[in-house]
């Protein structure tokens, strides 16, 4: 368990937010989750996750190259999943198909990229931002200029080992435990959790 | 990219920006297309931040309409004005610290053809005068010595165009720049001739003033870097910020330049490149 009393929160954290592994926080091992900063079992980030989503006024997953291109078998059925949980989430979709910084601008209403992220988090009044099927390297970097420049609360579903600059990350994710955390969406959604008014509506 | 990867997951095409699904419908993967069609398929390159008129620009959307294999293409671009324009190039490409960008391509060759032993990819630079014959020249060197398999495209504008403009080897004896007040007292180097005798086994000269004939110079190019070795093509393109003529001006001043007999176009290739470029356009014909 991380010994770090530094808490990945919602910024604006100021121009050059600190890397959180830079501040003792560390990746979580298989069955485990990190959330605000501190490593948590794996089912209550799934809980959290649920309720971040469902209480948001405009969530939005943003889907990386890594499931919007059918690069490879089993990318497909990954996209499915995705998509369901979008749907149970009442949540709207903008990709980042691909890392481009596109200089001197990109349209913020219809893409993000993760060399000035935030334009698209302001632009579009983004309060949770999901990122799915990005690779690591400009996961990272997206996520703490979201940090360091936005209000937006992230959540990282990460295929490989998580991400510490998340609010809240899951690792290992493939298919099933995207359908698992669709069912927490939907079970929490049957339960009642009151929810915001949203920005765009609902679906 | 690849052709086999370039299809959209079902479900996200509706959120896609629309340039992306162009490329997938309309673009130049997987497709026999060059510069004759431009016009009739969705460009690697459609917006860019270079000045108007500038030919580097239109040379740089030659070539990307000239890639033989766009899809399994990675471009090693360095410093300078073209590196601008790269953010906006829907090819692979890396950025290289200035004048590393040979060194960053071989290797890259290497890697590529130990990973994919059964895809081709070519590996292209594009880099400009200051990049390849200045600060470059070692790396760019030693690469033909070597004999990496590996096209080096230079976009020769004669000048440091976006720091002010300082003359570079490539700039003309005598040349007045904004930071070379006193004329450039050295000749320019003729680096299509050091190519071909350190090993470039096709080498050639030209402008986009002649498109067709610069698309076919690149796609010789590439394929010779497949099977044969070194290749090198030096691409002039003068800039009107700099020498202070109109956008429009842009093909008027190289034909002039080449009608003076200081710019000429030519193409040297090695006996091994041309026998296989005689099978290869041959058996094109054939077709």
């Amino acid at each position: 368990m991380t010994a770090s009393e530094y808490r990945v929160l919602p910024g604006p954290e100021g121009y050059l937010p600190p890397a959180a592994a830079c501040m003792g926080v560390t990746l979580p091992e298989p069955g485990e989750a990190l959330v605000e900063g501190k490593i948590v079992p794996e089912e209550d980030a799934l809980q959290r996750i649920a309720e971040k989503l469902l209480a948001a006024r405009n969530p939005v997953f943003f889907p990386g190259p890594l499931v919007l291109w059918a690069w490879r078998e089993g990318v497909a059925e990954k996209a499915k999943a995705v998509l369901e949980l979008v749907e149970a989430a009442g949540a709207r979709v903008i990709p980042m198909p691909d890392y481009r910084p596109k200089y001197p601008m990109i349209n913020p209403a219809v893409e993000i990229n993760p060399n000035h992220p935030n334009l698209t988090i302001w632009h579009n009044r983004i309060d949770v931002g999901v990122f799915v099927g990005v690779h690591c390297h400009y996961a990272n970097v997206a996520l703490k200029i979201i940090r360091g420049g936005t209000d937006c609360y992230t959540i990282a579903l990460c295929g490989e080992m998580g991400h510490e600059d998340a609010m809240i990350t899951l690792r290992s994710v493939d298919t099933a435990k995207l359908r698992r955390l669709t069912e927490a969406v939907k079970a929490l959604a049957q339960a009642g959790l009151p929810r915001a008014a949203g920005e765009h509506g609902r679906r | 990219m690849s052709e086999g990867l370039f299809r959209i997951s079902p479900g996200f095409e509706e959120v896609m920006p629309a340039e992306y699904k162009e490329l997938v419908a309309d673009g130049p993967c997987g497709r026999e297309v060059g510069v004759s069609d431009l016009g009739a398929f969705k460009e690697l390159i459609e917006e860019h931040p270079l000045c108007a008129g500038c030919s580097a620009a239109l040379a740089l959307r030659l070539i990307l309409a000239s890639l033989p294999k766009p899809e399994d293409t990675v471009i090693v671009g360095s410093t300078g004005c073209s590196s601008l324009a790269f953010t906006q190039v829907a090819v692979h490409n890396i950025h290289s610290l200035f004048g590393n960008q040979n060194a960053v391509a071989a290797g890259l060759k290497r890697a590529l053809r130990l990973r994919f032993p059964d895809k081709v990819k070519d590996v292209v630079v594009i880099a400009g005068d200051g990049a390849t014959v200045d600060i470059g020249l070692d790396m760019v060197m030693q690469s033909w010595f070597r004999r990496e398999h590996i096209t080096t495209i230079m976009l020769d504008n004669e000048v440091y165009a976006n720091t002010g403009g300082q003359e570079s080897g490539m700039s003309l004896r005598g040349m007045v720049l904004h930071m070379a007040p006193l004329g450039k007292r050295f000749p320019k180097v003729a680096l299509p001739e050091i190519a071909r005798e350190a090993g470039c086994a096709y080498v050639a000269a030209i402008s986009p003033a002649q498109p067709k004939r610069l698309g076919r110079v690149v796609r010789r190019a590439i394929l010779v870097a497949r099977e044969v070795g070194p290749t090198y093509v030096q691409i002039f393109c003068p800039c009107p910020t700099n020498f202070k003529f109109r956008p429009d001006e842009s093909l008027q001043k190289i034909k002039q330049r080449q009608k003076e007999g200081a710019f000429q176009v030519r193409e040297y290739v090695s006996p091994e490149a041309q026998a296989f470029l005689a099978e290869l356009e041959g058996a094109d014909h054939e077709e």
